[in-house]
């Protein structure tokens, strides 16, 4: 049963990729303006610009060059960014980390935050807390990142300037690093000097990402802890002597979470797209910036493999949560 | 029932406060060549970084201050709400009726068309949003239409997903099995009967979605994507005071308390009309 779901679910997303795939395909090349043409100084004879384009493929037919791209996809070759003139892979291998190390520090600070938002909430309701709480949430999970972004950028950054707004780690410093993973490398290499300087470095745009999510948790979850509260099993607990946070914590939150799970990945997803402008606003050295840059330079090359590894990690969040809730479903798992 | 009651009582200040601020906004930007202080592209750098009016320093006339050009600030954000409510309202409508359309024909309908539509949308959601609109405003070209258009390409799928989930439910409902007894077409019924009563989602979507399109339109003007004319918008008015921030903190805030209050508004219209339309809220 589980097997055949995940099947079923594996197949799904490599027809999403393929769509992925074809569609950014198609959009970058229906662009008006020469990426080659760009590259070469002014002057350049049609020669050299028909070389250029030969070599990056450029002359075949759109279908042509759909193949041969997909063909080195599949080989692991996403071909040579023309605008940096490396190899695509490398290069995105190079900044994802930083991406992925903001998004998993950003998704982190949601869960606590919108948990203990949800955790008080429940504990106190009917009461002037849980009023309150709703109405922060409601207006928080209006805002998007970009907007809590500059509103961080203006009280941290301007107003009490405590916190950096911008890159990643301290150019000063000197890094030992051998993987781009500097935060998980920094706490194996127990040099918490450097833990701290890019976690003062991840805070603003990992609170910007946080807080629209850390709302939506805390809303679901409140309303989850609420109706598993008066269940029986719950009441009994409650019978038993132990206190009201007692009850939350140790009986209601694990059957009231799933619900939460769920909807917790399809928002990481949304989370990880809101690094592409958060990372922007404070020139966080990831993989969304660099997106931004390849747009920008109109490097067709880059700009693909960077829509795929976004697609990529989408849907692989989505079949992980697939699974998990498979898994600790009991109803899904016997059934 | 009381709790509801409660509840549509509790939202009628947010209806009135939300509906006043857009009110507000859009007959400023409506009007704005009438009201607004100065001309908003006028540069004179005599008065450049001039603060807001409470501050020592400012001068009569240039309410908000002025950017790092001599730009009067209020002016620039007047006008640069006929930008954002143009394509809040245009945006907004044609992602709603391109997924609106293909929600209902794939929840009422099922079966291929179902299927069809699903796929396509389990592919644009593996997109990230703002980096698929950063690429088709890339692609087509800085100017109004593209920014209109990239939008409405890129979130028909919000419109699409909630629809047709209400769709399928409304297709099971006995009504519409009564209502094809009693012998309508298919299309029929689901013009007739399946779409009144998807209707409230759809209001309420769609006011979210222009809260949303606004803020799509400020961050393609963040990294210069926009309209590529030198009207003012509140995205590049935004980018300017990024810039300028320890010099003149202004240009940021104002037009960030700016979008702040309308994004709200949208969201809280939304939710406040879909809680007034809502039968069983009702």
């Amino acid at each position: 049963m589980l097997l055949q779901r995940f099947l079923v679910r594996l197949l799904t997303m490599l027809v999403t990729l393929f769509g992925v795939a074809i569609v950014v395909f198609v959009v970058i090349r229906v662009a008006p303006g020469d990426p080659i043409a760009m590259m070469l100084p002014p002057g350049a004879s049609d020669d050299d610009i028909a070389r250029l384009r030969a070599l990056y493929g450029l002359d075949k037919s759109i279908v042509q060059q759909f193949f041969i791209w997909l063909g080195g996809v599949l080989h692991g070759d996403f071909g040579t960014s023309i605008s940096l003139r490396q190899d695509v892979l490398g290069l995105v291998f190079d900044r994802l980390p930083a991406t992925l190390e903001l998004a998993t520090v950003a998704l982190l600070m949601a869960i606590a935050l919108g948990a203990t938002a949800a955790i008080l909430g429940a504990r106190s309701r009917g009461t002037a807390v849980e009023a309150s709480i709703d109405i922060a949430s409601g207006a928080t999970l209006s805002i998007p990142d970009f907007l809590w972004g500059l509103v961080l950028i203006l009280l941290f950054g301007v107003l009490v300037p405590v916190f950096d707004i911008s890159g990643r780690v301290s150019p000063e410093l000197d890094l030992p690093f051998v993987t781009q993973f500097y935060l998980v490398e920094s706490l194996l290499r127990l040099r918490f000097d450097l833990t701290w300087d890019l976690l003062k470095h991840m805070l603003m745009p990992a609170v910007a990402l946080a807080l629209p999510l850390a709302a939506i948790i805390a809303q679901l979850l409140k309303q989850s802890l609420k109706e598993v509260l008066d269940l029986d099993y719950v009441v009994l607990a409650r019978v038993k002597g132990f206190s009201e946070t007692q009850v939350i914590l140790r009986e209601a939150l694990k059957n009231a979470a799933l619900p939460t799970l769920t909807l917790v990945g399809v928002q990481f997803t949304f989370l990880i797209g809101g690094t592409v402008i958060v990372e922007r606003l404070f020139s966080y050295e990831g993989l969304g910036n660099m997106a931004i840059d390849a747009v920008i330079n109109r490097d067709l090359p880059l700009i693909q493999g960077i829509v795929l590894v976004f697609a990529l990690l989408f849907v692989l969040i989505n079949l992980a949560v697939d699974m998990m809730y498979a898994l600790l479903n009991p109803r899904l798992r016997h059934g | 029932m009381d709790e509801a009651r409660i509840a549509r009582r509790g939202l009628s200040p947010r209806l009135w406060l939300a509906g006043g601020w857009l009110l507000l906004a859009l007959l400023a930007a409506i009007f704005a060549p009438l009201i607004a202080p100065q001309d908003p592209l006028a540069q004179d750098l005599m008065l450049e970084r001039l603060p807001p009016f409470w501050l020592d320093g400012a001068e009569p006339g240039y309410w908000l201050g002025t950017d790092s050009l001599g730009r009067d600030l209020l002016s620039r954000l007047i006008f640069g709400g006929r930008i954002a409510f143009i394509v809040a309202f245009a945006a907004a409508t044609s992602a709603c009726l391109i997924g609106s359309a293909l929600g209902l024909i794939a929840g009422y309908f099922g079966g291929w068309a179902d299927r069809i539509i699903s796929r396509v949308v389990d592919v644009w959601m593996a997109f990230p949003p703002v980096l698929f609109a950063i690429l088709l405003v890339a692609v087509l070209g800085t100017s109004l239409s593209s920014v209109i258009l990239a939008i409405a390409i890129i979130d028909w799928t919000r419109f699409c997903r909630v629809i047709r989930a209400e769709a399928m439910s409304q297709a099971r409902m006995d009504y519409v099995e009564s209502a094809r007894i009693a012998g309508y077409g298919r299309t029929g019924i689901m013009l007739r009967e399946v779409l009144p009563n998807v209707l409230p989602s759809v209001v309420a979507l769609l006011s979210l979605e222009m809260g949303i399109a606004v803020i799509v339109e400020a961050i393609l003007s963040f990294v210069n994507l926009s309209i590529s004319t030198d009207d003012p918008t509140w995205g590049s008015i935004i980018a300017e005071g990024r810039l300028s921030i320890h010099q003149a903190w202004w240009v940021l805030v104002f037009p960030l308390i700016t979008l702040i209050l309308t994004v709200l508004s949208f969201s809280q219209f939304g939710e406040a009309l879909k809680a007034r339309f809502d039968p069983v809220l009702r």
